[in-house]
């Protein structure tokens, strides 16, 4: 049996009425990679924290062991020195700074405060070539892709002698092929340096791909370790230790209610990049969605999915947009949000602390904030009928908090999920443009939101789903669109898709252009 | 889960403490002053003297809080235009001998163009507020220099001062019905106890109303005492002010102000509209919410207020000055975030601005009786706006934790060397 590299014992995290960890326990070999896997508020990242310094030693009980040694941290330096480096899944990296600047932040080649460039760059290259990235040190941070940043983050842990990787999240915003590499490059470098990292995710494939052990957190206390090489590790047997219960049915089940008629048909739809306007977003896209219909539209980052439907809901994204938009067959032209709310669209935004909700507003004000002229009266507001709508949705969607005046920043990711979710519709739309409805949320609360997403159909709304997700769209829609840089390039009924032919057609696509290119 | 609802629930409660908290605040320096300048504070006289004083601070926090709504943005031109619609007035009235009351439409019509000027080029202009007010705070007091020559216009006629400077009348029945109290404005008195009892009526209904729709409802005992506390503190300032000339006119201004712009913030979509463009603008967006209209609109309404706020000032001054108005912007946006608003937009009333003001009228005026040292006054002044933005970020952001803990680990890991080295 391989040294230990960590070993956390007992440890206990509270914080005003809460109790975050309990008793919480966790090894990690030398050399191997340890998956932490729990729903959304199970403790992961408070561990996390505790661990890299962010909460300082003394302000939770018990103690760990890192290379034999008791640690005491006062501050992530601390952490740091030791070579424990955190990633967090909210990458750090200032979008106006070089590469190169961004590797060193903090913790700058100098003497006597003067920074060395040449050392700065030169080692830079080094440490960037290890992690397979290309670029030139000098490319600003802004121009680099998200799949490369991450890269980026990674590289910097290498150079500052990492020994113990900590990994929040890594791929929650990377696409399948970006995700693919960093799962490889941590395999390959558990194999020739032997790299010891701790890896943070929801995506139960990849960490039943990349790791040796995994342990599981549930309501902040361990619920068991596994051992790729003794116990089963399968997404199920998971899923079964997270949620402390069998998840037979991962998808809901609907009842069929496609009718005849297309809600929205989309044709000829072209837009072009709001700064490289020669640029083409979206190409020449064509889809429909009936009412009573999931229709998925899948693709990697980058293919035009959320621009699309952005510019269909008041021309939000893009410019010299060109197509026609039917509802019903009827020709409309949802130009502005206002428009487009009022002829029955409703966006419900990817990123929902970025543009989705106001958090610093009460669930009450969140939910009614598209639609006021449902509770108001020539501008005013009815308070009582606003809180009881609000009241409603919230029990209709069945958000976790004790009333409608909780602050939505306080909510959990899958809870703002739901608030976000009512608020739209709270607005009565007929078509629901919904991007990435899932991201960041636990498997409980993802089940509860496709069954949402059901009964809306059942109610007869158009739902076009976006998501990066492929199990969610085979799992959830009846038919899917497959993108690929800003071009529609299949549509699948859903009892004819799989994983397979849906990856293949994107990668045959890659294929022929690099040969025509 | 019951643990973390009864942490949220308590939270929730700190959020009005903290909101009672500068009343208190506001109640303990009226106290601190009523004794150490020996009862002078609350002589009637002063008592209306404060209210002339700070009249326009209150009418300018009101839309300087509009602004700071729509994302911690304020406006640095207001002192300027104050002076510039001043002078306008001035030589309408005094000089070009026009009516006063159709030269001031007028005025508040030049107002709403400079808004709409300023408001145009940061809404959809996209210049950042603080760079066009600058240069509005430039150009207007230029231009007010310009129009007065660099001389002072005095008298107003008295048609012109009785807007700002007047009393509600005295009427002889009501002084009769009164005569007891000894007033030498009985009217006062009488709007007073009307005022209490509509405001405990509509306590009262609104109570019965909630109750019975089966909403949330306060403790009847903490609404009783916080309704009657409320009317007697009314009932107090008006029978004060009838002891001395009766109720200022523009105390009448200022109750239609404040009335209107809290019930736009707290019951209108458009104020709704305001705190989510404040709070997430592009979340606001998205919801279809007219951002840039309504940024266009705050400052257009500054600007209004600030002709308001400019009429009162040159009435109260009898005569249209070039300095008039120097400083105003940066007493308003104190009275704004003394009383609560957030520097980044989104949070923030029309009461806590109101409070925050008479914080800093009543410093001002009680220093100034007691004839402290006017160069000590300001040090004061500033620091009540330090402690109070201070105490906000402080207790908001739990600063101070993080630190006391590090504090705590430092010292727990020095005297584990010390031990060591033993």
């Amino acid at each position: 049996m391989p040294k230990r590299l960590l070993e956390m014992n007992g440890i206990t995290k509270e914080f005003p009425g809460v109790k975050a960890l309990n008793n919480v326990s966790l090894h990690v070999g030398a050399g191997e990679i340890h998956g932490v896997v729990g729903e959304n508020g199970a403790g992961k990242s408070t561990l996390m924290n505790v661990l890299s310094g962010v909460y300082p030693h003394g302000s939770y009980s018990g103690g760990f062991l890192f290379d034999g040694e008791e640690c005491r941290f006062r501050s992530i330096r601390d952490s740091e020195e030791k070579g424990i480096v955190i990633i967090h899944q909210e990458l750090a990296l200032v979008p106006y700074l070089s590469i190169a600047e961004n590797m060193y932040l903090g913790n700058e080649r100098q003497r006597n405060g003067v920074i060395r460039w040449d050392e700065t760059y030169d080692s830079a290259e080094k440490h960037m070539r290890l992690v397979g990235v290309s670029e030139n040190p000098h490319t600003l941070i802004r121009d680099v892709s998200l799949g490369k940043q991450q890269l980026i983050e990674i590289a910097k842990a290498l150079s500052k002698n990492v020994r113990l990787l900590i990994l929040d999240e890594p791929t929650s915003s990377l696409n399948e092929r970006d995700a693919q590499h960093l799962l490889d490059l941590l395999l390959e470098f558990k194999r020739t340096r032997g790299l010891t990292s701790i890896i943070i995710s929801h995506k139960l494939n990849e960490i039943a791909y990349v790791t040796d052990k995994i342990t599981i957190i549930r309501d902040g206390a361990t619920v068991e370790t596994l051992d790729k090489q003794t116990d089963d590790v399968s997404e199920d047997r998971i899923i079964r230790g997270m949620v402390g219960r069998d998840m037979s049915q991962r998808y809901p089940p609907r009842a069929q209610c496609i009718k005849a008629d297309d809600a929205l048909e989309i044709s000829g739809w072209n837009v072009h990049h709001p700064l490289y306007t020669e640029r083409k977003v979206v190409d020449d896209v064509s889809i429909r969605v009936r009412s009573g219909e999931v229709v998925g539209v899948y693709g990697l980052i980058g293919a035009g999915r959320s621009e699309m439907a952005m510019s269909v809901f008041g021309k939000t994204y893009g410019v010299h947009i060109t197509g026609t938009v039917k509802k019903h067959g009827k020709q409309i032209n949802p130009d502005t949000i206002p428009h487009a709310i009022k002829l029955g669209f409703a966006y419900i935004t990817e990123d929902r602390k970025g543009d989705g909700l106001v958090l610093s507003n009460s669930i009450l004000r969140n939910m009614t904030l598209a639609r006021m002229d449902r509770v108001s009266k020539y501008g005013v507001i009815d308070n009582d009928s606003e809180r009881s709508s609000a009241v409603e949705y919230k029990d209709r969607l069945n958000v976790k908090a004790p009333n409608v005046n909780q602050l939505v920043g306080n909510l959990s990711g899958g809870n703002q999920q739901k608030v976000l979710l009512g608020k739209w519709i709270f607005a009565q739309p007929d078509i629901l443009m919904l991007d990435e409805p899932t991201r960041g949320v636990d498997v409980g609360a993802k089940y509860e939101i496709y069954k949402i997403i059901n009964e809306l159909a059942e109610q007869g709304k158009a739902v076009l789903m976006i998501s990066s997700e492929l199990p969610e769209i085979l799992g959830m829609c009846d038919r899917v669109y497959v993108m690929h840089e800003g071009r529609l390039l299949a549509e699948y009924p859903i009892a004819e898709a799989t994983q397979e032919s849906i990856m293949r057609v994107i990668l045959q696509t890659n294929h022929e252009e690099g040969e025509a290119s | 889960m019951t643990t973390t609802a009864q942490s949220k629930t308590k939270s929730r409660a700190d959020t009005n403490l903290r909101q009672y908290m500068m009343l208190l605040i506001l109640v303990l320096i009226i106290l601190f002053f009523q004794v150490i300048t020996g009862g002078k504070l609350l002589n009637p006289m002063n008592v209306s003297n404060i209210i002339f004083q700070n009249a326009y601070v209150v009418i300018l926090a009101a839309g300087m809080l509009m602004c700071i709504l729509t994302g911690g943005n304020i406006d640095l031109s207001v002192g300027s235009v104050v002076a510039f619609i001043c002078a306008c007035a001035g030589t309408f009235i005094i000089t070009w001998k026009w009516n006063p009351y159709l030269s001031m439409v007028l005025c508040l019509g030049i107002a709403i163009l400079i808004g709409m000027w300023q408001g145009f080029w940061i809404a959809y202009g996209r210049i950042p507020p603080f760079i066009m007010t600058l240069a509005g705070m430039l150009l207007f007091r230029g231009l007010t220099l310009m129009i007065l020559n660099g001389l002072t216009l005095a008298p107003f006629p008295a048609q012109f001062l009785k807007f700002s400077t007047g009393f509600v009348f005295d009427s002889d029945p009501l002084q009769t019905l009164l005569n007891p109290f000894g007033l030498r404005n009985a009217t006062s008195l009488a709007i007073g106890v009307l005022l209490a009892a509509a405001f405990i009526a509509l306590q009262i209904t609104g109570y019965i109303k909630r109750r019975s729709k089966g909403y949330e409802v306060e403790s009847p005992l903490s609404l009783i005492l916080k309704t009657l506390l409320i009317a007697a503190a009314a009932i107090a300032l008006f029978y004060t002010l009838g002891q001395y000339r009766g109720v200022p006119t523009v105390l009448i201004t200022l109750g239609i102000i404040l009335l209107v712009y809290s019930f736009i913030t707290s019951n209108t979509v458009m104020g709704r509209h305001l705190y989510a463009l404040g709070g997430n603008e592009k979340a606001a967006r998205l919801s279809g919410v007219k951002t840039k209209f309504l940024m266009f609109l705050a400052y257009t309404n500054m600007a209004f207020l600030s002709g308001v706020a400019g009429l009162v000032f040159a009435a109260r001054l009898n005569s249209a000055s070039p300095q008039a108005g120097q400083g105003f912007e940066m007493d308003a946006i104190a009275a704004c975030f003394i009383g609560g608003a957030s520097a980044y937009g989104g949070i923030g009333t029309v009461g806590g601005a109101l409070i925050g003001a008479l914080i800093m009228g009543v410093l001002n005026n009680g220093m100034s009786i007691y004839g402290l040292d006017s160069n000590l006054q300001q040090v004061i002044k500033g620091s009540v706006l330090f402690i109070a933005v201070a105490f906000d970020v402080v207790s908001k952001q739990r600063l101070l934790t993080p630190l006391i803990d590090r504090a705590k680990g430092m010292f727990s890991g020095r005297s584990r060397a010390s031990n060591e080295a033993a």
